[in-house]
């Protein structure tokens, strides 16, 4: 049998010498060194090239040590028998446990830790809406946020210039949110993959470039202040603590509603768009409708989170809803894994709390939060809990 | 059952179909063969309402179809297995053969309708019932081929258009597959079958047109074409 030509390639000098710690460490270092000057970038070429060679060294003896932790494994397991009670008793009591955990957050949590955690409940909302539409149904959309930014601005707005209350605003904002989700798609549908993709990035620019110009309505840069938050019988929430259990309601309330409708015939005909649109219409799914569906509910919670973005912070600009932010929400949903609802809560979550325990390294959080991701990928390309991988086709 | 009376469709500038005019019967195999690019799969995507003609009519059961969406073609009883079988392939085969039925879910008495369906091609393939909750891509071929015909099936169809069937599959498996449209024909489908194993093809079938760029060149009866110098020569190799 002939050597395949890679192989020659992998013992030939370049090879090694671009395989070596030293070559990989001081090429990532050069990376940096515009960004971060020589000492920073000294101080990763040394971190780097220790790291390396600690993995190459590990690496050639991973056999032996996964073979000594399995012995040791089955060593212990052969002397202790710890009684594990069934897995459906423990799985409602780690749903109970968690479920206190969430509940009592703002009796043992600083008013810093319930703010990320109003924050993620946003979030997850946000998220859920775009997993509907790039988990479920494939299509990917790189303007999500502007559905996000029509929601918080038409709360801002009717709250600010006519008066009207968060309940009342509420269906309004949401609705019109819904609408400009259909007469997005309207156009949209009509493209593809990569097309479809460069059209919603238009038209997030395009709301926030709106947003950021039409002064004399929005205040431009400037952005909307004194939006009133919600009231309940009365009450105004507006104390941390009460907007946490607000968010939690409509978190939960997201999160069934997501999961009953996902269940049902329309889910099913999102995912058989997802694996293959020729084959769903020649089933008898009519792809432009459900596509249609999924574009305008995907809209409706961003409008949602929207909404309560803007009471909860009683204030928008349009710096809020840029494009890195479209890129944050469709991380959440990558990382959690596509189509997955539980897998989606734990990317938001994550990706708001990280760059917050990582401010202390305020320098090097960006790096490694891209890295993070890029690990990820690497290793889980399915996302943390995605069962089911999906390519983006149609 | 179904008529096509001067059929046009383009693939951008390129008239991919020049005028096709067919007609297949109640209870009738009938088979499409021709070369590469002959327009074969393209008459098939204009019947299921994929592609829709620029001109030109598509009658079935006494209506016109050839300005339906091809989900309400789905709904009158034409069920398209497109080529390269395309099943879902990160469904199990429960999950595909159900998208199938995906039409009778609003129909009355559904759950009986659905059972019974499935009873049905589950005795056709076995095999099926044994991978009901693998995915559907890791089915073998030949397994995937029987899990797109069932899945058109599902939606109890009138008239089924199979689009090579036999696309890379071992001769066994074919044979197979051939077995089983007779049977699916026995039981009362019209099927119009587009092939490239000609011979195979025009055995089964009861009629033939034989398509040469986007035109038809000649039809008759599946044994006649057979016997035809012209097809022999150019389709059959002898």
């Amino acid at each position: 049998m002939k050597k395949a030509p890679i192989h020659r390639f992998a013992d030939s000098p370049i090879h090694r010498f671009t395989h070596s710690p030293i070559f990989i460490a001081l090429w990532l270092a050069l990376l940096f060194l515009p960004f971060k000057g020589l000492e920073a970038a000294g101080v990763l070429f040394i971190v780097l090239f220790a790291a390396v060679s600690l993995l190459r060294v590990f690496k050639n003896y991973a056999g032996k040590i996964k073979g000594l932790l399995s012995s040791l494994k089955k060593f212990i397991s052969g002397r202790i028998r710890i009684k594990l009670p069934e897995s459906k008793t423990r799985s409602i009591a780690l749903t109970l446990l968690m479920s206190v955990v969430v509940m009592a957050l703002p009796f043992y949590g600083h008013d810093y830790l319930i703010d990320i955690a109003v924050l993620s409940g946003i979030y997850i909302i946000l998220a859920q809406g775009l997993n509907i539409v790039v988990g479920f149904t494939g299509l990917l959309n790189l303007g999500f946020v502007a559905f996000y930014a029509i929601g918080a601005y038409s709360y801002a707005l009717l709250n600010t210039k006519l008066g009207i209350g968060f309940w009342a605003s509420l269906p309004l904002s949401v609705m019109l949110v819904t609408l400009s989700g259909f007469i997005l798609a309207i156009p949209a549908l009509r493209l593809k993959g990569d097309y479809l993709a460069i059209v919603t990035l238009g038209f997030g620019e395009i709301v926030r470039l709106v947003l950021n110009n039409w002064d004399s309505f929005t205040k431009g840069p400037n952005g909307i202040g004194g939006i009133e938050p919600p009231h309940i019988f009365g009450m105004q929430i507006s104390r941390l603590g009460q907007f946490y259990y607000f968010i939690i309601i409509f978190v939960l309330l997201a999160v069934f509603i997501i999961r009953r409708v996902a269940a049902s015939r329309i889910g099913r005909a999102w995912i058989a768009i997802r694996e293959d649109e020729i084959a769903s219409s020649s089933i008898g799914i009519n792809t432009t409708a459900y596509k249609l569906y999924s574009f305008a509910f995907g809209a409706f919670w961003a409008g949602l989170a929207g909404v309560l973005f803007a009471a909860k912070m009683q204030f928008v600009s349009p710096e809020s809803f840029t494009f890195m932010e479209s890129v944050l929400i469709l991380c959440m949903v990558i990382l959690g894994g596509l189509g997955s609802i539980p897998g989606v809560i734990l990317g938001a979550i994550i990706l708001v709390m990280l760059p917050e325990m990582l401010r202390e390294v305020q320098l090097y959080r960006m790096l490694a939060l891209g890295s993070g991701l890029v690990m990820l990928m690497i290793f889980r390309p399915q996302g943390l809990m995605g069962g089911k991988g999906v390519s983006f086709r149609s | 059952m179904l008529e096509l009376n001067d059929i046009h469709t383009f693939y951008g500038p390129i008239e991919a179909l020049k005028g096709i005019t067919l007609k297949v019967n109640q209870g009738e195999i009938v088979c499409l063969i021709g070369n590469n690019g002959a327009g074969k799969s393209t008459t098939l995507m204009a019947i299921s309402g994929i592609l829709k003609p620029k001109a030109g009519t598509i009658s079935f059961i006494g209506s016109d179809i050839s300005d339906m969406p091809p989900h309400s073609i789905v709904e009158r009883g034409i069920s398209h297995v497109p080529e390269g079988r395309r099943i879902f392939p990160r469904l199990t085969v429960k999950e595909n053969l159900e998208m199938g039925a995906y039409t009778v879910g609003s129909r009355t008495n559904k759950n009986k309708k659905l059972k019974s369906q499935f009873d049905k091609v589950y005795e056709m393939f076995p095999v099926l019932r044994e991978r009901e909750r693998q995915m559907g891509g890791t089915l073998s071929g030949g397994e995937q081929q029987m899990l797109a015909i069932s899945r058109a099936l599902m939606s109890e169809p009138k008239l089924l258009l199979l689009d090579e069937p036999s696309l890379g599959l071992a001769p066994i498996i074919v044979s197979r597959i051939f077995k089983a449209i007779q049977e699916i024909n026995q039981e009362g489908v019209t099927i119009l079958l587009v092939e490239q194993n000609a011979h195979a093809a025009l055995n089964l079938s009861g009629r033939g047109y034989v398509l040469e760029n986007g035109r038809i060149k000649m039809h008759g009866q599946g044994k006649e074409l057979l016997n035809s110098e012209e097809v022999k020569k150019a389709y059959l190799g002898e």
